[in-house]
C-alpha cells in the first residue's frame, strides 16, 4: 500500500490565504517560503524528470532531487512543525502553509515521499527515543532513502494475510518471504517493512521492521509500469536480518502501526511535508483549459465545442469542491465528522485526476497517440503518460474499491462485506 | 433494402472466423511482440521501437486468402463483402496482433469504392498498402490532408499514417483545384517519419512527400464521393477490431477475478469486482451487435450504412475506453505492469479509440444524420 496521494489532493494550490493561520507570524512564514522558493528554484535536469515521484528511477536524479530536498529542508520547508531534537523546525501548524508555497511555485517534488509521508509520521508517533533520533532528520534530508514493504504478491487489497516471516534469533531477527510493487525499492537504503511473527494469529501476529536494503540476504528487482518507467520493485528476503533494536512498537504490533501509517497514506494526518508531483489538480486543470483553447479540430477550438467544454467545466467544478473540502475539513461545526472529508480524498482525488487526464486525451483526439520522445507530441506526451499513471492513484494504498468500502462502513456504518 | 437475418453471417464465413481465432491463438504473437519489445520500454531512456510484425504470418495470411477476401473476383479476388472482413478483423483486435492486413483491408475498401482494378489485384497478389489521409491535427476527415497535387505531383506531409512501416505503399488522400483526389505512392518514393507512440501494436508515421510522381486512385474532385462511400468499412473495420479486444479484456478481467484470491475469496465475489465485469460485457456486447449490422448494411443497403458505422465506431470507443478502465483497475497492481498482456490491450484500445474520430465526433456526426 503506498501512494501519498492524499496530502496533494487534500489540499492543492489555491487554499484560501486568509485561511485559520491568518496570523502575522502565519503570513510571514508564508511570504518567507515564497521568496525562498523563487529564489532558490533550481535549474531544470538535463532530462526531463518523471511526473511524480512515484516513477524516479535513475540515479543522476536521485542525486538532482536529494539536493533539492535537502536545501528544502534546510530552509525550514519540510518537518516544518517536528520538535527540534528530532531535527525539526519546531513550528506550530506551518508545514501545511510551506507545503502549499511549494506546489504552488511548481518546484521539483521531494523523492524521499515515504519517508516523509509515511515513516516519519510512523516513527514520531510509534518510534522508540533512539528511533527517532537516528532516522528522522536523514529522512527529512534524503540522505536516506526509504520504501515501504507492505504489499506481497498475495497480499494486496488483503493486507493483513501477508506471509514473510520474521524469526527472532539472539538480539536480531531473520527475515524471508518477499514483497511487490515496492515503490523506490532500487534507490531506496531503508525499508519500513511488516512481517509475520506469529502464522496463527492474523491481526496480533504482525510486526513491524526497520530493515536495512544493502545486506547479501536482500534483493531487489525493477518492474516497469504500464507506461515503461520503473519506479516500483519486487524484493526477495532470503535470511535477510534485522536487529532487534530496529523493530518498531511492540512484537505482534504491526498491524496497528501499519494502520497509523496507512492513515497518514490516506492524508488523515499532519504530514511532514511530503509533495508527490509538481502539477496539482488546479494547475493540471488549467492547463488542460489551456490545451482545449488552442488545439483545433476542423479548424476549430475544442473549447468551442459545448460537449468537452462542459465535460471540461465540470472537472473544474469538481476540483473547486475539493480545494473547498480542505477549508471545511478542520471546522468540526460544518466537517460532518472528523474523518468524513479526509477518508474521501484519496478515491476522490485519484478518480479526477484519472478523469482529467482522460479527458485531456479526448480534446487531443488523434494527436494523444504521441508519446514521451516524440517531436510533435504535445508537452512531450505529457497526457498520455498522466492517463496511464492516473492508476497509480486509483489502485496503490488501498484501491478506490477499498476506499469506497472503508468510507461505507466507517463513515456511513454500512455492514462490513467481511 | 433487404439484409439478411444473420447478418450474412453463413457457415463459410463462420468457419473463416473460427480458423482465424485459432490461427491467431496458435501464433502467439504477443509472444514474439514483447521478445521486439525487449530494451524499448523506457519512454526515455529506453531504445526505439521499430514496427514489428511477424512477417511469416502475414504470409500464411496472405495463403489462406485473407488479404484477398474483399477483393472482387474480378481483380482476383474473393469478392466477399464486409462481414467477413470484419470477421477477421475482430479476430485481429481479439488477439491484438501487429499485422499490415487491418490497413491493407482498409484499403481495400477504399479502392473498391475508386474502381481501382488494377491496385486491387496487387492486393490479392500480397502487396500491402495503408491509408495516408489526415493533417497535422487529426480532424479524422480525408479533407484534413495538407497533401497537395499538381497534376499527378504530389507535395505534403500525411500524419498519422498506421502501419507505415509494414507496407509496400500508400494510398494518399490530396488536395487538387478541382478538389480532394486519392493516389497511391510507393513507400520508396515518400520518406518515412516513425513516430514514437503509446500503442505497442501498430506502428504510426508522418509520412513527407516531395514533389513524387504518383498513380492516381480517384481523380481530383472524386476522391471525397468515394472517401464517403468508403468510410462505413473503415469505421466498421475498427470497430470490429475494438470489439475482439474489448471481448478479450473482459474475458481476462474475468478469469482472473475468479482466480484472484483476497480476503479468502476469488474477487469476483465481491459486487465492486463482479458488477463493472457484468458491465464490461453489456458493452462489449452493444459494440458487437452494432458492429455486424454496420457491416452487413454497408454489405446490402449502402445507402444506410454511414448511419450505422457512425453507431457502431462510437460505441466502439466508449467500450474500449470503459473495459481498458476496468481491465486494468480490477486486475490491480498486476495489471499495471508492462509484463501484463492488459497493458497492451489497453494501449492499443487508447488508440484505436480516436482512429477515425473518437464517440463524440461519431455521435455528432450522426446526429447531422437524423
Ligand atoms: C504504482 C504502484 C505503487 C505501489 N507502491 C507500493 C509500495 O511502495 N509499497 C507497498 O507495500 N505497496 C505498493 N503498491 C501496492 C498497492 O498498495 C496494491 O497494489 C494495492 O493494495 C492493491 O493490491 P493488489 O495489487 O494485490 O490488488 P488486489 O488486492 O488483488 O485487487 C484486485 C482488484 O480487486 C479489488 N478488490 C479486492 N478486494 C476487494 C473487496 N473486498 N471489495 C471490492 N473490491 C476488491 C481491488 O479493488 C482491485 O480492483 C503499489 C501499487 C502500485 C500500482
Amino acid at each position: 500500500m503506498a501512494a501519498k496521494m492524499t496530502e496533494q489532493q487534500a489540499s492543492p494550490e489555491g487554499r484560501p490565504e486568509a485561511g485559520p493561520e491568518a496570523g502575522k507570524e502565519a503570513r510571514e512564514f508564508r511570504e518567507y517560503c515564497r521568496r525562498w522558493l523563487e529564489e532558490n528554484r533550481p535549474p531544470p535536469t538535463e532530462t526531463p524528470l518523471p511526473q511524480a515521484s512515484y516513477e524516479v528511477t535513475y540515479d543522476d536524479h536521485r542525486a538532482y532531487l536529494c539536493d533539492w530536498q535537502a536545501k528544502c529542508y534546510e530552509a525550514g520547508l519540510i518537518a516544518t512543525d517536528v520538535p527540534k531534537v528530532y531535527g525539526g523546525h519546531g513550528y506550530d501548524n506551518f508545514q501545511s502553509i510551506a507545503s502549499d508555497e511549494v506546489r504552488r511555485s511548481k518546484v521539483p517534488y521531494f523523492l524521499n515521499w515515504i519517508g516523509l509521508g509515511m515513516v516519519a509520521p510512523t516513527l514520531l508517533i510509534h518510534g522508540s527515543e533512539e528511533q527517532k533520533k537516528r532516522f528522522l532528520k536523514p529522512i527529512f534530508s534524503a540522505e536516506e532513502i526509504w520504501c515501504q514493504g507492505y504489499s506481497e504478491p498475495g497480499a494486496g487489497s488483503d493486507l493483513v494475510s501477508l506471509q514473510t516471516s520474521a524469526v527472532k534469533d539472539g538480539d536480531q531477527w531473520i527475515i524471508n518471504g518477499s514483497k511487490v510493487w515496492t515503490s523506490l525499492g532500487s534507490l531506496a537504503s531503508w525499508m519500513l517493512l511488516l512481517a509475520r511473527n506469529d502464522k496463527q494469529d492474523k491481526y496480533n501476529g504482525i510486526t513491524c521492521f526497520l530493515l536495512p536494503i544493502d545486506q547479501t540476504g536482500v534483493t531487489v528487482r525493477p518492474i516497469h509500469k504500464m507506461t515503461g518507467e520503473c519506479g516500483f520493485c519486487e524484493v526477495f528476503f532470503e535470511n535477510a536480518i534485522v536487529a532487534d533494536d530496529l523493530r518498531v512498537d511492540d512484537v505482534g504490533a504491526g498491524w496497528k502501526v501499519a494502520m497509523s501509517t496507512l492513515t497518514s497514506e490516506r492524508g488523515a494526518a499532519t504530514g511532514v511535508g511530503a509533495v508527490t508531483h509538481t502539477e496539482s489538480p488546479l494547475s493540471s486543470v488549467k492547463e488542460l483549459i489551456e490545451l482545449a483553447k488552442t488545439t483545433k479540430r476542423n479548424g476549430v477550438p475544442v473549447w468551442d465545442d459545448p460537449v468537452w467544454r462542459d465535460r471540461i467545466v465540470k472537472l473544474y467544478i469538481r476540483i473547486e469542491a475539493i480545494i473547498q473540502h480542505a477549508r471545511r475539513a478542520p471546522i468540526e461545526a460544518i466537517n460532518g465528522g472528523a474523518m468524513r472529508l479526509p477518508l474521501q480524498g484519496k478515491v476522490v482525488g485519484s478518480e479526477i485526476g484519472q478523469d482529467l487526464n482522460a479527458t485531456a486525451l479526448g480534446v487531443l483526439g488523434m494527436q494523444s497517440s504521441l508519446y514521451v520522445g516524440d517531436e510533435h507530441a504535445v508537452r512531450n506526451g505529457r497526457w498520455p503518460l498522466g492517463y496511464m499513471n492516473s492508476y497509480t492513484g486509483t489502485i496503490s494504498g488501498g484501491s478506490s474499491e477499498i476506499q469506497r468500502n472503508i468510507l461505507g462502513e466507517r463513515i456511513l456504518g454500512l455492514p462490513k462485506t467481511k | 433494402m433487404a439484409q439478411p437475418q444473420d447478418f450474412g453471417f453463413d457457415d463459410d464465413i463462420v468457419m473463416l472466423k473460427d480458423a482465424a481465432n485459432r490461427f491467431l491463438g496458435q501464433r502467439q504473437t504477443l509472444v514474439q511482440l514483447r521478445s521486439s519489445l525487449a530494451g524499448t520500454e523506457d519512454p526515455y531512456r529506453g531504445k526505439e521501437r521499430e514496427g514489428w510484425y511477424d512477417p511469416a504470418a502475414w504470409q500464411e495470411m496472405v495463403d489462406l486468402g485473407w488479404a484477398m477476401l474483399a477483393v472482387p473476383e474480378s481483380a482476383g479476388g474473393l469478392g466477399l463483402g464486409l462481414v467477413a472482413a470484419v470477421a477477421i478483423q475482430e479476430e485481429i483486435g481479439r488477439a491484438a496482433c501487429p499485422t499490415p492486413l487491418s490497413s491493407t483491408l482498409q484499403a481495400t475498401f477504399v479502392l473498391k469504392e475508386a474502381q481501382a482494378d488494377a491496385h486491387l489485384a496487387k492486393i490479392a497478389e500480397g502487396s500491402t498498402m495503408a491509408l495516408a489521409l489526415f493533417g497535422e491535427d487529426g480532424t479524422p476527415d480525408a479533407d484534413s490532408t495538407t497533401v497537395t497535387a499538381d497534376g499527378n505531383k504530389l507535395s505534403g506531409t500525411s500524419c498519422y499514417v498506421q502501419d507505415a512501416q509494414k507496407v509496400d505503399g500508400f494510398i494518399v488522400a490530396a488536395k487538387a483545384p478541382e478538389g480532394l483526389g486519392l493516389y497511391w505512392v510507393s513507400k520508396e518514393s515518400v520518406t518515412i517519419h516513425r513516430a514514437r507512440i503509446v500503442d505497442l501494436t501498430r506502428d504510426q508515421a508522418r509520412i513527407e512527400i516531395e514533389d513524387v510522381e504518383a498513380e492516381v486512385i480517384a481523380e481530383p474532385g472524386s476522391g471525397e464521393q468515394v472517401m464517403a462511400r468508403a468510410l462505413p468499412a473503415l469505421l466498421t473495420l475498427l470497430a470490429a477490431d475494438m470489439a475482439g479486444a474489448a471481448e478479450w479484456q473482459l474475458q481476462t478481467t474475468a478469469d482472473y477475478a475468479k482466480l484472484r484470491v483476497q480476503f479468502e475469496r476469488p474477487i469476483g465475489f465481491f459486487q465492486a469486482v463482479k458488477h463493472p465485469i457484468v458491465n464490461m460485457m453489456i458493452a462489449a456486447d452493444e459494440t458487437r451487435s452494432l458492429v455486424y449490422n454496420a457491416a452487413c448494411a454497408y454489405d446490402h443497403d449502402p445507402e444506410d450504412a454511414l448511419r450505422c458505422a457512425r453507431m457502431a465506431k462510437a460505441s466502439a470507443s466508449e467500450t474500449a475506453a470503459f473495459c481498458s478502465n476496468r481491465s486494468t483497475q480490477l486486475h490491480g497492481g498486476i495489471g499495471f505492469t508492462w509484463e501484463s498482456d492488459v497493458q497492451i490491450y489497453h494501449k492499443r484500445q487508447m488508440h484505436s479509440q480516436f482512429l477515425f474520430g473518437d464517440a463524440s465526433w461519431q455521435r455528432q456526426k450522426l446526429a447531422e444524420l437524423l
